[in-house]
């Protein structure tokens, strides 16, 4: 049990690591132009946004993660 | 650097002293009014006192008000009406028994003082990738930070010394990746915290003479949480909060929504007839980290809660590792 909790740790720190990278490289270089006084709001917005899908997707990885290390012993 | 060492070392002590001296005198005070808690995991009938977050409070308030009178950072300032307001949320709940929603939401507006005060930097910085800017989002992650570290040291103190021990270990992680990051101000800022915790550790170590209620473990987690985001170091600070992140991922993930665990009807731990811990097999009963070290077989109290500290130290190793990458980028 215990070895798997500490797989399980680790692998939130990789994920915490790789999901940072995505977030930087994604929400990073992002602006808009366009839209005068609004740009700000508007890219923030977009940057919410994605940040809230992202954040979904870790969430999900870790469930399917957490199911499958822990299937021998979420018996309950 | 150095003229700093004086009021890291006088605050260091004022942390500890005042929560090791008021301690006791608190436990009579509390066992005079009778305000005190069956010990569930123990065979005889034991009361234990609380709540010793009034000595933490004290404690905190104290030493940072030293650090203030050197420093006059409004960083401290934030953090402490931040983790004031989170004590006053914390000892309510002690009194009274207040709905799920209550905590996290009194502790998102407890969060006000830190945007209030500008006590913050709107760039989130990971390892290896570099900084992203998020002003919006960044409001965001403040409301959000502060409701979801009180709460999770809350989630974690369920047995004899694992909160206060908890935080000793995740603490001083966090000032060593302070310290690393060349913080340093808002490194001896941390400190406290963690002396706080090293003196509240005496009194809530098996058998406990105290516990911390909801008033401590708040005020411990409120305080962690304003120094993730006054010191710029959220990610850091959640990743040597894992194995509390964890109970509350597998709690949230296994209930599906936000209660109390007094609402919970199925218990995910009982005892053996020689009264160590043992996991149920109750299907509705919420999966904790407290449960899953224990499915490989019963154990004490005292063997879970140092399974608990040997996580926290790995986190806490995780945590200096990724302090020390913060300033590689790929």
């Amino acid at each position: 049990m215990k070895s798997s909790l500490y797989g399980f740790l680790f692998a939130m720190w990789i994920l915490i690591l790789l999901g940072g990278g995505i977030m930087v490289t994604l929400l990073g270089p992002f602006s808009i132009q366009q839209f005068g006084d609004f740009n700000w709001i508007l890219a923030s917005g977009i940057k919410v946004l994605i940040a809230l899908v992202l954040v979904t997707i870790w969430i999900l990885i870790l469930l399917k993660l957490k199911n499958w290390m822990f299937k021998k012993e979420i018996k309950f | 650097m150095t003229e700093l060492i004086l009021p890291a070392v006088i605050s260091c002590i004022v942390a500890f002293v005042v929560v090791f001296a008021m301690t006791p005198p608190l436990i009579k005070f509390l066992e005079k009014r009778n305000m005190a808690v069956k010990d569930m995991n123990k065979k005889e009938n034991v009361m234990v006192v609380r709540p010793g977050g009034i000595s933490i409070i004290v404690g905190i308030v104290m030493s940072e008000l030293v650090l203030y009178a050197f420093l006059q950072l409004n960083e401290i300032l934030a953090m402490l009406i931040t983790t004031t307001a989170a004590f006053v949320i914390g000892y309510i709940d002690d009194r009274k028994v207040m709905g799920g929603w209550f905590k996290p939401v009194a502790l998102a507006l407890a969060a006000i003082p830190i945007i209030a005060l500008g006590a913050y930097d709107t760039d989130l910085a990971f390892p290896l990738f570099g900084t992203v800017q998020i002003p919006v989002l960044y409001l965001a992650l403040i409301i959000f930070m502060i409701p979801i570290t009180g709460n999770t040291i809350n989630s974690i103190d369920v047995l004899n010394v694992v909160a206060s021990g908890f935080m000793v270990i995740a603490s001083f992680s966090l000032s060593i990746c302070l310290f690393i990051m060349q913080n340093y101000e808002i490194a001896i800022v941390s400190l406290p915290l963690g002396f706080v915790s090293l003196a509240f550790y005496k009194y809530h170590k098996i058998p406990s003479r105290i516990f911390p209620g909801d008033s401590g473990a708040l005020t411990l987690g409120a305080m962690y949480g304003s120094i993730a985001i006054i010191g710029g170091v959220e990610i850091i600070a959640a990743i040597a909060l894992l194995p509390a992140v964890i109970n509350s991922f597998l709690f949230l993930s296994s209930v599906k929504k936000i209660v109390e665990h007094r609402q919970i009807k199925g218990k995910p731990v009982e005892h053996t007839n020689d009264f160590r811990l043992k996991a149920t097999t109750d299907k509705s009963a919420p999966i904790t980290l407290v449960r899953l070290i224990l499915a490989g077989g019963p154990l004490s109290e005292k063997q879970v809660g140092f399974a608990i500290f040997k996580l926290t130290i790995f986190s806490g190793i995780l945590a200096i590792i990724t302090a020390f990458l913060m300033d590689v980028i790929l």
